[in-house]
């Protein structure tokens, strides 16, 4: 046990710069302890005592980037099948022991990283520890449970046909990421699932799953010395392991425009637009954060809400957004609304783009943005699931031990010309993917918005 | 998203639970509760909790959609969304921008009982929480083009939440067949045909008449000093005049005599299946055992509808039970599932009903009952974490009767026997009583 360094943080530093109201700063100290053990493994506890409950959040760098595109949903469906077999125990034993006393636990996939997690009363942590060592360390991956769970995802991918924003979005994202994981579904598909096999599970989790490539987050009502007890106790079996960094195709910036059309019988069109962005290291991500809000993150406060839904009634939901992983992103603006209006939503939407990159917000625009993204930060880390993830999202991203500190700076400096500039810079009205999933006859698409439609 | 329905949220948040305050916080920490009526009949509940990194303030209208009349469904809904377009002293549509402004959120929610409005904010801002919503209580503008506008925006929202989605168009089906007399038939967000002809003038009507403070109650909760919330509270709801006394909704269901049946053809993908039955609410001591049967049935993996239908039979997809017993008038359990492909939906339904009928047969074991008691008693105190949760479960018990019921649900849940869970199923999910929908997917015609 090295490097013990307990970082005092401050939540909400806020600072004034709004010309309405006088907002005082209040503190509340997030206390993180944080250490990196003999394995390798990152530890991260937060105590706290208001409720008798604990939580507990792993994260594994063994997310989807780390599988082969023929075999897609390879890290999904390990991460899925952790908690359907152990050495010790049968998938319906550890379901058992772990509802009998009210908890949870169980692994999820996802592109950039795992998450394995554990939910239990105060007075069950050594079962949740043990429960979560075992899935992680012990999983046999047993042939009938593949099957099963096989069986459950390609029906899933079934049934989300019937959801429009899944249609929209699967089509979206692998127009614009061509063959990087980030452009797959992180399922797989039908295809690419019938060619995994057992061992394909048990080799992905023998060369992932291991302490030095995992953060763990230990938050609620328990010690930071109980904590290594049961750390110690049930993960003292977990050995370090020599990691390759895999080869991934690069992210290609397609610099094109396109619109994808699918004809389905709907009353409403949905809408997907956007083109790759930055990823979550980049330094301009707090200016887009800023740029972003103003245009269509920040709900009502936003212009395309503004003008789409709050003047023109086109839509009940629209917003845009700049998702940032480890390896890249994207940009996107989604909104529904009748088929009829889909050629004017879109238009809206371009103008206030263009709106956006060609005049300066006003003061008021930037302090407002400024006042939210600062001042709402405590939300984000309100209970204690809440701030498991968050820490193992802060670690994984590598935003530092000061990240909460740091945060109202980092949205503070940015000015009205980084504003514009980031817009210029990373919104492309020109070449951006465009993914309309309609009933087409109704939604008519005009000719200019149908360039390359590949139906 | 913004302006929630709550119908299908509040299905969920029901099966939670709820109990009583002495378990939620440990000794030495200080957590006071404070309750006021003011002279005006508002209802004003304060809790503070030296902890909570938030506050939230939350008033609840019983301004729900149980209270429209027939061919004016969504007047409630709309008129929620149209609290937002402002009044003389703030300008239009700052509410939202002003509480973002100060850090916080906000948003509101309408469900068939109630209307309610949030903020979560820093506890020094909660004064513009206090001065904007005592003020949109009695001063909306409601322009009347502004409002025709917004009956597009809730067309759109009706369009994406029920048109062009097949297994809530089932759901909205089951209930309007489930309830004939009953107001709970009718949708929260309105008919599409009804929402064609809502005029400014009922939203103005149904305004005047239902947002008054006798009509509402106010919680206050978080690291807040209770003295000087309650001194701003009353300072700007004090002044606003009491309402006529609202009639009290007294309308019964007739009894049903036999299955009824609704089917809904649509493009979709799989078959699913939705089967309603006629249930009391928390006032009613069966709901504990109706409760503990839910979990029983569909509390998790090792559930009895998961290991039979989806793990051992293999033949759905997702599948389970659900008890809403958190309304103000007897609602709906109900078994729904989803045939996995090339299985029929009539195995699955067929399945969810014999879950049932080995309950009715043979009371589910101790150890079952014991689970699901455990679950729903972790699920609250895990709950508490959130401030907004914790004023939630105030506003539901408020709602339902008394806030102070809250302390005996716990106790409630702890005393079901198996027995009971048998007596239960046998008494309420009984064939002839029941609604069944089932989704019938087509394929687009050319």
């Amino acid at each position: 046990m090295k490097k013990t360094e307990s970082v005092k943080i401050f939540l909400i530093a806020l600072i004034i710069n709004c010309a309405l109201l006088i907002i005082s700063s209040s503190s509340h100290a997030l206390d993180v302890k944080r250490k990196v053990l003999d394995n390798g493994l990152t530890l991260l506890i937060v105590e706290r005592h208001n409720l008798p409950v604990v939580k507990v959040s792993v994260g594994i760098n063994a997310g989807s980037l780390h599988e082969p595109e023929e075999k897609a949903g390879l890290a999904n469906l390990t991460a899925g099948l952790l908690a359907e077999g152990t050495k010790s125990r049968t998938s319906r034993q550890i379901s058992e022991e772990i509802e009998f006393v009210g908890g949870s636990v169980g692994a999820s996939g996802g592109d950039d990283y795992v998450n394995a997690s554990f939910s239990v009363l105060k007075k069950d942590v050594e079962l949740g520890f043990e429960l979560l060592a075992d899935i992680i360390l012990n999983p046999v991956f047993p042939e009938d449970e593949l099957d099963k769970k096989r069986e459950r995802i390609k029906a899933g991918l079934k049934s989300q046909e019937e959801d429009p924003g899944f249609v929209a979005s699967k089509n979206f994202k692998k127009a614009i990421f061509g063959l990087h994981p980030y452009g797959r579904l992180l399922t797989g598909t039908a295809e690419t699932l019938d060619r995994i096999t057992g061992d394909d599970l048990r080799n992905f989790h023998a060369k992932y799953y291991s302490p030095n490539n995992s953060v763990m987050a230990v938050v609620g009502d328990i010690t930071a010395e109980e904590v290594e007890k049961l750390i110690e106790q049930y993960f003292g079996l977990w050995k370090k392991n020599d990691l390759e960094t895999p080869v991934r195709p690069l992210i290609k910036d397609l610099k094109e425009k396109k619109t994808l059309t699918i004809d389905k019988e709907l009353t409403q069109a949905t809408i997907i637009m956007g083109h790759i962005g930055v990823n979550r290291g980049h330094t301009d991500y707090y200016k887009l954060s800023v740029m972003n809000y103003i245009l269509g993150g920040g709900g009502f406060a936003s212009r395309l809400m503004q003008n789409i839904r709050e003047d023109k009634g086109l839509v009940y939901s629209i917003h845009s957004y700049f998702a940032a992983d480890r390896y890249g992103g994207h940009f996107q603006v989604s909104l529904q609304t009748k088929n009829e209006s889909a050629n004017q939503a879109i238009e809206e939407v371009l103008k206030e783009i263009d709106r956006i990159r060609s005049t300066p917000v006003t003061d008021m625009d930037l302090s407002d943005a400024k006042s939210f993204l600062t001042g709402s930060f405590p939300m984000r880390i309100e209970t204690s699931s809440r701030i498991a993830r968050f820490l193992v999202a802060v670690e994984y991203f590598g935003l530092g031990a000061e990240y909460i500190d740091n945060y109202p700076g980092f949205i503070n400096s940015v000015t009205k010309e980084d504003v514009i500039n980031a817009a210029k810079k990373y919104l492309h009205p020109e070449n951006f993917i465009l993914v309309v999933v309609a009933d087409q006859e109704k939604a008519a698409l005009k000719k200019e918005l149908s360039i390359n439609n590949d139906q | 998203m913004k302006r929630i329905t709550l119908t299908i949220l509040l299905i969920f948040l029901v099966l939670s639970g709820c109990t009583d305050t002495s378990r939620k916080n440990k000794v030495g920490e200080e957590v006071n509760f404070y309750e006021e009526v003011l002279p005006n009949g508002l209802k004003v509940f304060t809790i503070k909790d030296t902890n909570a990194p938030l506050s939230v303030f939350q008033i609840w209208y019983d301004a729900g959609s149980i209270h429209e009349q027939i061919g004016k469904t969504g007047v409630s809904h709309l008129l929620e969304h149209m609290m937002f377009k402002g009044t003389p002293k703030y300008g239009p549509k700052t509410f939202s921008k002003t509480i973002k402004r100060a850090g916080g959120i906000d948003n509101a929610g309408t469900s068939k009982d109630f209307v309610y409005y949030y903020q979560k904010l820093a506890p020094d801002r909660l004064h513009l929480s206090i001065e904007m919503e005592a003020d949109r209580m009695r001063n909306l503008i409601m322009d009347p083009e502004e409002t025709m506008s917004e009956r597009d925006v809730v067309m759109e929202e009706r369009r994406t939440r029920y048109d062009d989605d097949p297994q809530n168009l089932v759901y909205e089906e089951v209930i309007s067949t489930a309830f004939k007399n009953h107001p709970y038939g009718r949708p929260v967000i309105g008919w599409m045909e009804d929402l064609k002809t809502i005029t400014r003038d009922d939203l103005w009507k149904y305004y005047r008449s239902r947002y008054v403070p006798n009509n509402a109650f106010i919680i206050v909760a978080g690291n807040i000093d209770i003295n000087s919330i309650m001194g701003m509270i009353r300072k700007e709801f004090g002044p606003i005049p009491k309402g006529p006394e609202l009639e009290k909704l007294n309308i019964e269901e007739p009894v049903q005599r036999g299955e009824r049946r609704v089917y809904v053809k649509k493009e979709a993908e799989l078959p699913y299946v939705i089967s309603a039955y006629k249930a009391p609410n928390i006032l009613n001591e069966d709901s504990f055992a109706l409760d503990v049967l839910a979990g029983v049935l569909s509390g998790g993996k090792s559930a009895r509808i998961y290991k039979s239908l989806i793990d051992e039979q293999r033949i759905a997809l997702s599948a389970g039970a659900g008890y809403s017993n958190f309304n103000k008038y007897q609602h709906l359990f109900y078994l729904y599932g989803t045939a996995l492909p090339g299985k029929t939906i009539e195995a699955v339904e067929e399945a969810l009903y014999d879950e049932v009928e080995k309950i009715k047969e043979e009371p589910p074991l101790e150890k079952e009952v014991q689970k699901a008691k455990n679950q729903i008693e972790a699920d609250f105190i895990m709950n508490q974490d959130s401030i907004f949760y914790r004023a939630m479960i105030i506003a539901e018990f408020e709602l339902i009767r008394d806030w102070k019921l809250k302390d005996e649900y716990l106790e409630g849940i702890r005393n079901v026997t198996a027995e009971d869970v048998k007596r239960v199923a046998k008494k309420y999910i009984d064939e002839d009583k029941r609604t069944v929908g089932t989704l019938i997917p087509i394929k687009k015609q050319q």
